[in-house]
């Protein structure tokens, strides 16, 4: 009896012991173990991100020359004044304008300069004097009765960030805040052309806002521009259908330098830009064009157009190695039997580029060369295609393109043409704001939505380097709105860049696929069949030992009493 | 009767006049349609999931909706086509280089240029959720990717056998709908799409977009919850059956799209009704912002582009200067170049193992020692302890 006992007491302690083990080292080892590596993530900052207060500050200059203020209302000058707007575009979303506007007379030498008989040399002679920072717009107040600029035109905007405005009439007996409030009107005018209107940084936000009331025009213009991307690929394409006639020769290496170039080194600070050319023979359009006769010329109407594209781009070669968008700028010379060949719009009128052009893809012009050989000619016709006019049209298509919004200034407005850099600088600062905004609105909703994931899905494995992506994306972005409420453009412009790059790193990397890693039902269904088969001995020997210890308390009680 | 004539006069001359100014309205309004559809480009992901010759109708279902996408203008760059197994070059194929979808070998889908994307094995619900995630290894070439963005209408046609909310992927492994819907979710937080087509072609079909949460989707499929699709019919020269119903009435509607036609939506919800398919084939719309009967087909399965009238042109003047000479080209030497060692035999024969690193032992391991202690114990005792050590 007393070794039955002993055993049982014996048997007890084993199963005690295994039970302890068990619990104590065997399930720290295994949580230990099986846990997922998850690095750590600014979890808190990420979700201070959500919530998006951008303010955009502008650097306004008003000079004013001689002749538009009276000595009196000039006492106070200089003088500085900050004017702030806002406007809360969603919940989630809030924008905060900030204008700060100097007022002052105009210099020696600057009233030299704009003494000059013409608005574009006086704009030449003012940039000789100073050089503006990036996002800042100067505004020369001339007098209303100058000769500077033509009669109608109310305001002139130069090359670079200068524009010459006709002052409005001012009655003499006025204090200098009737005035300035007067002039505030017209300024206000000359800032939104020239730097950003409310309408492009609620467009360049439309990652993060659901759009629901746009004009058709915004849309158009969203849906126009190329969203932004770290790079871009541009493709030069001549299309020859009739190699048997024509010989084309087009130096498109030059041209490129001449013409191109330039506007992609100014374009620099946005996107990296590679540009390639290739050259089709046999390359026919998809649609026939009708014969019109009384322009005794072959015509493609305006509906037709669409069609013409697909076929042609099926046989367009590509840079395969990166995934850049690609922008395709196609010249099209007729073969002779279909020459000339001239595109009309919808109101059926001959269009003067012969050109045309699909947002987010690019554009095709058909040169015709029908008169540049007689009917006697030997074929093929050696031809030099004219890069001058081609890359005129492909600069204009190109701007439009790339987002250098069609600006449609009110009226009394002459903006002076960009020349040979192909972007004026205003027109450059324009689009960083709109890309530092549409940057920083991205980055933030990858960051969030990426945040979102991680959060929900408690098993995926985060990397030391997905951590070390999503930090540098946050404090990027910190940067990037902390320089646009300081007001350096193009620093803010650079944050936001690598904002965006290290956000869709993060976001797109291949590690991250929620496929890969286990739901808990089917964590549960693997880990049962081990380790049920020995916990059930542990647990009812466990169970067996309560009980008999119960068992003898009610026996020791009734022996007891 | 002079007034009568005068009326009817005056009447047919208003007419006349009206008419130009009419066909000018349809003109603009057309021109106004082209920017209410929002998309400017478009993309379709044909994943045909199924391998063995027997389901060779998977393949021909895939192939004739490929035909018809590249037909209404799609081009291969933007088409990420999947089949699960070569059915062109089967053993078993009869009539190699074709697959056909009817009977009597009237329509050879497979063609001259088809680009597949992904083949074989290569077709897995982990690929094609990185195609569609995006999250691809940066070594993936561009045509293996979606490369779309927030403009981009995306067609995506599933085929092969499927259940109550699951598809089946070679045989081996599945997706469920939930995993589908969490995948379209990260297309639209990364605004991957502008709108979405689903069109599922397998058993049950209509289970698989119960569960989709994102905006801008609109999906069909085959069949109801509980319902079959069933196939089309048997070709006996091939000895298989060549397409499933759904397909084949998708495919005959299709063939009369052409891209300027302005057929919608709700003529593609009529496809197959089923009378003709004898399962229900069900759509699912709330999620689609537009209403369907004024979204084209074209939107999806032809890419026709919004085209603009380019006015303004940049006046240049100045000559085109004459490229940089690469000054010293003739000094630099160009080195020769040489392939990469293809099989570096000799480090592969000197190779030292490669050192793996220590684990503790996993759970499954310690559950079992565990359980052989136990019995261990059970069996013999702590006593007998002494007589094994």
């Amino acid at each position: 009896m007393a070794a039955l006992q002993l055993e049982k007491q014996r048997g007890r302690y084993a199963a005690l012991a295994i039970a302890a083990v068990v619990i104590v080292v065997g399930i720290p080892l295994w949580w230990k173990t099986t846990e997922t590596y998850r690095a750590w993530l600014p979890f808190s900052e990420i979700s201070e991100l959500d919530s998006l207060q951008l303010q955009l500050s502008v650097d306004i200059e008003v000079v004013f020359s001689r002749g538009t203020l009276t000595p009196e209302q000039q006492k106070k000058f200089p003088l500085s004044h900050v004017n702030e707007k806002e406007h809360q575009v969603d919940a989630k979303t809030g924008l905060r304008y900030k204008y700060e506007t100097r007022y002052r007379t105009a210099t020696i030498m600057e009233e030299d300069a704009l003494n000059q008989p013409t608005a574009a040399e006086a704009d030449l002679s003012l940039h000789m004097l100073s050089e503006s920072s990036c996002g800042s717009v100067v505004v020369y107040v001339i007098p209303e009765s100058s000769t500077l600029l033509p009669e109608d035109v109310k305001v002139y905007v130069g090359q670079r960030r200068t524009a010459l405005l006709r002052s409005p009439p001012f009655k003499t007996s006025w204090n200098l805040k009737e005035v300035l409030s007067n002039l505030d009107v017209e300024v206000e005018q000359v800032v939104s052309t020239m730097s950003f209107g409310h309408q492009d940084i609620v467009a360049a936000l439309s990652n993060r806002v659901r759009m629901t009331k746009v004009t058709k025009e915004s849309m158009a213009d969203s849906m126009r521009a190329i969203k932004s991307s770290p790079g871009y690929e541009i493709t030069f394409s001549l299309l020859n259908p009739d190699p048997k006639s024509h010989s084309l020769h087009w130096d498109i290496e030059g041209a490129v330098q001449s013409y191109i170039q330039p506007l992609l080194n100014k374009l620099a600070p946005i996107a990296n830009f590679s540009v390639d050319s290739q050259i089709l023979y046999y390359a026919v359009l998809g649609v026939n064009p009708r014969f019109d006769n009384s322009v005794s010329a072959y015509t493609l109407s305006a509906d037709s157009l669409s069609h013409v594209i697909n076929p042609v781009e099926a046989r367009l070669g590509s840079n395969a190695a990166s995934s850049n968008p690609v922008l395709n700028f196609l010249l099209y010379v007729p073969d002779a039997h279909h020459s000339p060949l001239f595109i009309r719009d919808h109101s059926k009128r001959k269009v003067p580029s012969n050109a045309f052009h699909s947002p987010r893809w690019g554009g095709i012009m058909v040169y015709n060369v029908n008169e540049m050989y007689g009917p006697e000619a030997e074929r093929p016709v050696d031809i030099n295609i004219n890069m001058a006019k081609v890359m005129g049209v492909f600069l204009a298509q190109l701007r439009l393109m790339l987002g250098v919004q069609h600006t449609h200034p009110p009226t009394g407005f002459v903006l002076q043409s960009p020349g040979s850099a192909g972007l004026a600088d205003w027109e450059l600062d324009r689009l960083l704001w709109s890309r530092s905004v549409e940057n920083i609105a991205t980055a933030s909703t990858t960051i969030t939505s990426l945040a979102q994931l991680l959060d929900q899905i408690g098993n995926i494995v985060i990397n030391d380097n997905i951590a070390q992506q999503v930090s540098s994306a946050v404090t990027s972005l910190q940067s990037a709105v902390a320089e646009l409420e300081a007001g350096n453009l193009a620093f803010a412009l650079q944050y936001s860049r690598e904002a965006i790059l290290a956000s869709e790193r993060a976001f797109f990397d291949p590690s991250l696929l929620h496929l890969l890693y286990f739901p808990d039902d089917q964590k549960f269904a693997i880990y049962i069949p081990l380790f049920l088969p020995m916990c059930v001995p542990i647990v009812l020997s466990l169970l067996k030992i309560v009980s008999e210890a119960k068992k003898r308390r009610a026996d020791k009680q009734a022996k007891s009493d | 009767m002079n007034y009568c004539n005068l009326i009817t006069i005056f009447a047919f001359i208003n007419l006349l006049v009206s008419i130009p100014h009419g066909y000018s309205n349809y003109v603009e309004t057309k021109a106004g349609q082209f920017f209410s559809s929002g998309h400017t480009n478009n993309w379709a992901v044909l994943v045909c999931t199924s391998r063995f010759w027997f389901n060779y109708r998977h393949v021909a279902n895939t192939l004739s909706v490929y035909r018809s996408v590249k037909r209404l203008g799609i081009p291969d760059s933007h088409i990420v086509l999947m089949l699960a197994d070569d059915m062109a070059c089967n053993y078993r194929n009869p009539k190699p280089a074709t697959v056909f979808s009817h009977k009597n070998m009237e329509l050879n889908v497979y063609g001259d240029d088809v680009e597949v994307d992904y083949r074989g094995y290569e077709v897995t619900v982990e690929n094609f959720l990185r195609v569609l995630t995006g999250r691809l290894p940066p070594s993936t070439p561009r045509s293996k990717r979606l490369l779309s963005d927030d403009r981009s209408n995306i067609l995506i046609y599933l085929t092969g056998h499927g259940g109550n909310g699951f598809l089946k992927f070679q045989d081996s492994e599945e997706i469920s709908n939930m995993e589908l819907a969490d995948a379209f979710e990260q297309m639209w937080q990364k605004r991957r799409y502008n709108e979405l087509l689903f069109i599922i072609d397998t058993c049950q079909g209509a289970s698989m977009y119960e569960r989709f949460y994102s905006p801008n989707l609109m999906a069909l499929a085959s069949s109801q919850v509980g319902e079959d699709s069933l196939s089309h019919q048997p070709d006996l020269g091939i000895g298989v059956h060549l397409m499933d119903k759904y397909t084949f009435y998708l495919l005959e509607f299709l063939e009369e799209v052409h891209p300027a036609s302005q057929a919608n939506m709700n003529d593609l919800f009529k496809v197959c009704p089923q009378s003709q398919c004898v399962s229900t084939p069900g759509h699912r719309t709330d999620l689609f912002q537009r209403d369907p009967g004024s979204v084209l087909i074209t939107d999806f399965f032809g890419s026709v582009r919004k085209v603009e009238i380019t006015k303004d042109t940049i006046n240049l003047t100045s000559p085109v200067e004459p490229p940089i000479k690469r000054s010293g080209s003739s000094d630099i030497q160009i080195e020769s170049l040489t392939y990469v060692d293809q099989l570096p035999v000799a480090e592969i024969i000197h190779q030292k193992p490669k050192q793996k690193d220590w684990h503790p032992p996993d759970g499954f391991i310690l559950g079992l020692w565990t359980l052989i202690l136990l019995v261990f114990f059970q069996t013999y005792g702590i006593k007998h302890l002494k007589h094994i050590f």
